[in-house]
């Protein structure tokens, strides 16, 4: 029998336990408030507390001046990149599958290439190698480029997964009622396979979100350098600034990783779908882990 | 071609910077991820409180902006300092805490949920035959854990890695780093030397995927 409350480690607690547990719950919140204090008063020391470093946030002109057209560069360049990364991703991701050697290994190198580089390296690439062809490549497009290669490669075996978690006798049924090869991807597999890979997909988006910051590095004017050089060269207020900026990104990842949450509930729920969610998802998360 | 030959001892040496970053920091985060997971699996509401809020703090903040505030927050403004005269000390080691604080939280996800997996009739039943708690998590929880953690810790270890790049944003001299100054002084050769460091990345990652994907399935628990 399961009792409630129970985990893999600890058993309920009895009442002796309790009494443990009730004496370690206030030793260790005082051990965490101290070295909550002590961050503080390290802080303190160097007056980084000061109303003064704080108070142009309160200001409308820090926000619609500083703030948010860095946001708006941010949200651009992950927004184009995304479009472009998931275009990336399907159409490798399902040349993977292809029946065709010919198309199937060049798109196993690319995919495999572009997981294994930084993608900082993409980026200088992006800028070095242009300039070499002639182009004038501006730092949106450098961080775009990096962005939509590195996520694309990613998100192609996200799908890859999703396309494979749909049963076999899907596309075995679709080939029985003489559907062709892009009928049975197009209106039997894709279908199925996008609602299984949602969850794993808006997760890389968050990742793709977060890596813009990247752009930091060859000054393009996103949030991070709004926040770590803009702000700071007007007030002087460098950590201030940094935490609000943090801020602001920790708000908007923690909406997407929500968003992941209820779409993989519902997936979850819905049984139109055949494949499973978590398999699609074990392939996706594992190379999305960190990134 | 030539310039990549010309400046192999300068490559090797970046690539040695960012082994050092990977190998210091992987360590540091891999004991610290333990000792957050030991906190958001422990029966204390406050330690999981503070387990979950650090975990979620970081693991949702841009790498960039942890090393940019590890390395001008912490160490100009903070005047955080490892060496008195050298710069370049003083950068590896703050951007190991900002590569060790972001890491340690993926480490934690990846232990916690090793240890989630866990089925609980097997902790009941070493309960049952009369298993202390050092006992069940010695020879019933852990060694099932730990079996189903190395393949994730394997691919964040690859993260890792590639993270190492980040260093550059304050400055590290880090393969990524290096690359760019060579486009600079080598501006006719950038695709070879673009081509050398990939190069580079791939010889360091692909043998730790083979490795970690081979150690997973050979060690993988049947259910």
């Amino acid at each position: 029998m399961t009792t409630r409350g129970a985990t893999v480690l600890y058993d309920v607690p009895g009442p002796r336990a309790r009494m443990r547990n009730n004496a370690l719950t206030l030793v260790f919140g005082v051990v965490l408030l101290l070295v909550a204090y002590l961050v503080w008063a390290k802080f303190d020391e160097k007056g980084q507390w000061d109303g003064k470093l704080w108070e142009p946030f309160l200001r409308g002109d820090t926000w619609t001046e500083l703030i948010l057209p860095g946001l708006r560069n941010t949200l651009a360049a992950a927004v184009v990149a995304a479009v472009l990364a998931l275009l990336f991703g399907a159409v490798f991701g399902i040349a993977r599958l292809s029946d065709h050697r010919w198309v199937r290994v060049p798109a196993a190198v690319v995919v495999e290439a572009f997981r294994a580089i930084p993608l900082l390296m993409l980026i200088f690439f992006a800028q070095y190698g242009g300039s070499l062809a002639g182009l004038v490549v501006t730092e949106f497009a450098a961080v775009v480029f990096g962005l939509t290669l590195y996520n694309g490669s990613v998100l192609a075996e996200i799908v890859r997964a999703g396309i494979l978690a749909v049963p076999r006798g899907q596309a075995e049924a679709g080939y029985a009622i003489g559907l062709r090869k892009n009928q049975v991807m197009r209106m039997i597999l894709l279908p199925q396979a996008v609602t299984a890979m949602m969850p794993a997909i808006v997760s890389q988006l968050v990742v793709l979100l977060k890596d813009t910051a990247l752009g930091f590095v060859v000054a393009y004017a996103d949030l991070l350098n709004a926040g770590a050089r803009v702000v700071p060269a007007n007030y002087a207020n460098l950590i201030p600034s940094v935490i609000v900026i943090a801020a602001i990104y920790i708000a908007i990842n923690l909406a997407l990783g929500y968003l992941a949450t209820w779409l993989e509930r519902r997936s979850r729920r819905s049984r139109k779908v055949a494949a499973d969610p978590a398999a699609a998802e074990m392939a996706g998360g594992e190379v999305a882990l960190a990134r | 071609m030539e310039a990549v030959v010309d400046e192999l001892p300068v490559i090797l040496g970046a690539f040695w910077l960012t082994v050092r970053l990977t190998v210091v920091s992987g360590v540091i985060s891999l004991i610290w991820g333990i000792v957050l997971a030991a906190m958001r699996v422990s029966p204390l509401p406050v330690l999981r409180g503070a387990g979950a809020l650090y975990v979620n703090v970081l693991r949702n903040t841009p790498l960039t902006l942890i090393i940019v505030f590890c390395g001008l927050g912490l160490g100009t403004v903070m005047n955080v300092q490892f060496s008195q005269d050298d710069l370049s000390l003083n950068s590896f080691w703050l951007s190991i805490i900002g590569l060790s604080a972001y890491t340690s939280a993926f480490v934690c996800e990846v232990v916690r949920s090793g240890i989630n997996t866990v089925p609980l009739g097997q902790a009941e039943a070493a309960r049952a035959i009369g298993l202390t708690f050092l006992q069940t998590l010695r020879l019933v929880v852990l060694p099932q854990a730990v079996r189903t953690v190395i393949a994730p810790l394997g691919s964040l270890l690859n993260a890792l890695i590639k993270n190492t790049t980040v260093a550059a944003a304050i400055g590290v001299m880090e393969a990524a780093l290096r690359m760019k100054n060579l486009f600079d002084s080598h501006g006719d050769a950038i695709i070879p030397i673009f081509l050398g460091f990939a190069a580079g990345f791939i010889v360091l990652t692909l043998p730790l995927n083979l490795l970690s994907g081979r150690l997973a399935r050979r060690l993988a628990v049947v259910r």
